[in-house]
């Protein structure tokens, strides 16, 4: 496929409609927003039309992480039935295809586009569909409605940048501490958290090698929710902790094991099949708690107050390819 | 009015843990343990594995008096969840570093560190400190025994003792 035409060709079938919203097309897949809702359109393999509807508020939500992440790992799921699946240079858009029911029936519809492609497209979608007052990384006490006909944009809000430590948050040529004067104060669920430094004493010298961060400050500052950024990294195992509050915008399927371990506060995880959405488990995690989400598993967490989680990844690259060729277990350990 | 909130911390003489409820699934390939109940039940600074993909752990250490000095080919990253712990860096002549460059996990020092005092840190809960490659290390922890998490490679101190640290039914 030719991105660039084929891109120019989706963008230019962009209409705008009487609430003031524009249209989308992405290959077999329609797309258009109205004052609750964003709907998803799509034709059978035997030419049948069908539609699905999701509030939109909670769409753009998980538009937000599937656009913030680059796709992320493995599957993001918006809700039980649409979603994407990373391949790190092309992307799966699909709808039923991962719903035990609708694969069944046949109404399912998977398709692949280079990664540029699908991310212009939702990048214009978000920017286009989120109004002035609704900022889809916050938590719903902290930001406006969506809804309603269009009504200005959030560009700043929906492009801020990743943050990603190479080797240590706080270090020289690094990713910085977050502070007032950066634009990071403290979210007003963690005013009770301590923000004093770790003492360092280095010789002469050392001053860059004798390093420690305040991490549970650094967290408390963060300005969004349910977004994991690197802290610290040590080849490719990466710490990603986030500040986390209501619900996880998207039901992720990893395509590799990955690892909870919560700070603070308490997290509920819901855990299903990954294929079917079937449910398989409810996960309760308190301040010190530590659980595997198995490869097999999609998982959606609950956050009643904003709390601290460290979502611990593998990076590996060939991890992926590892486990579907059956050399690296679905499950982490065997005991 | 602002609500006001607390924010809920773990520590070695006050944690609650969570727990998984199974509705079609083995418990155990979720290997849900807690790092506060972990170190209750272990060694000074055992170094025991509560995270693993492939060839990178986490580690729970219970902080308790001076450790042994260790070393590591690789950076490795220690976060405090409770206490306060001083951790000591010495950067170390070339015939006491790990001779396997690619080598994974930290391994203890035979001896005294012998090399340039690189410096200090005090950390307390929620501080996370650096432990650059081919420095030696030390804990020391003068009152109350506090609680590690160790960012790090399985090696040969690492601990696997899953069946009893985690929940198996």
């Amino acid at each position: 496929m030719n991105a660039p035409a084929e891109l120019a060709r989706t963008m230019a079938n962009a209409s705008t409609d009487n609430l003031g919203y524009q249209q989308f097309q992405l290959g077999s897949f329609g797309f258009r927003r109205d004052e609750y809702f964003a709907h998803i359109t799509w034709t059978t393999r035997d030419g049948r039309p069908m539609s699905h509807t999701l509030d939109v508020g909670n769409y753009l939500r998980a538009l937000m992480r599937d656009v913030a992440w680059g796709f992320f790992y493995g599957w993001v799921n918006f809700d039980n039935v649409i979603g994407t699946v990373n391949h790190y240079k092309s992307v799966d858009m699909y709808a039923g295809s991962f719903n035990g029911t609708m694969k069944e029936a046949g109404v399912d519809m998977l398709e692949n586009f280079p990664t540029d492609q699908i991310r212009e497209v939702f990048e214009a979608m978000l920017d286009d569909w989120t109004n002035s007052t609704f900022d889809p990384f916050s938590a719903p006490q902290e930001t406006g409605s969506p809804y309603g006909r269009k009504n200005g944009n959030s560009t700043e809000k929906i492009t801020r940048a990743r943050e990603l430590a190479k080797r240590c948050v706080g270090l020289k040529g690094d990713l910085d501490l977050r502070s007032d004067q950066r634009g990071a104060p403290v979210n007003r669920a963690f005013l009770d958290v301590q923000q004093d430094q770790p003492e360092l004493h280095p010789e002469p010298g050392f001053e860059n090698e004798v390093h420690a961060f305040n991490l549970f400050g650094f967290l408390s500052r963060s300005q969004v929710t349910w977004n994991p950024s690197f802290t610290s990294v040590v080849k490719h195992s990466y710490m990603c902790p986030t500040t986390e509050e209501h619900i996880l915008p998207i039901i992720h399927g990893n395509d590799r094991v990955e690892w909870f371990f919560q700070m603070t506060d308490e997290i509920h995880w819901d855990c299903g099949d990954k294929n079917t959405g079937k449910p398989m488990a409810r996960v309760i995690m308190k301040a010190g708690d530590m659980a595997a989400m198995p490869a097999y598993c999609r998982h959606q967490g609950f956050s009643p107050k904003r709390s601290m989680l460290l979502v611990w990844e593998n990076g590996s690259p060939s991890l992926v390819y590892e486990i579907q060729k059956g050399e690296s277990p679905e499950i982490p350990v065997s005991f | 009015m602002t609500a006001t909130y607390q924010t809920r911390f773990g520590s070695l003489k006050d944690f609650e843990k969570g727990r998984v409820e199974p509705i079609d699934d083995d418990v155990k390939h979720y290997a849900m343990s807690n790092c506060f109940d972990i170190a209750s039940k272990s060694q000074p600074y055992e170094k025991v594995v509560f995270g693993q993909n492939q060839i990178y752990v986490l580690e729970t250490l219970r902080a308790e008096g001076a450790s042994p000095w260790f070393t590591c080919a690789h950076d490795e990253f220690a976060l405090v969840m409770d206490g306060t712990v001083e951790i000591h860096l010495v950067q170390l002549d070339a015939e006491q570093a790990v001779a396997d460059t690619e080598k994974n996990g930290a391994v203890l020092l035979e001896g005294e560190p012998q090399g340039k005092k690189m410096g200090w840190m005090k950390l307390t809960r929620g501080h996370q400190g650096m432990l650059p490659k081919n420095t030696a290390y030390q804990f020391r922890v003068a009152g109350d025994p506090g609680v590690l998490i160790m960012q790090t490679c399985k090696g040969d101190l690492s601990v696997e003792k899953w069946a009893e640290i985690c929940q198996t039914q």
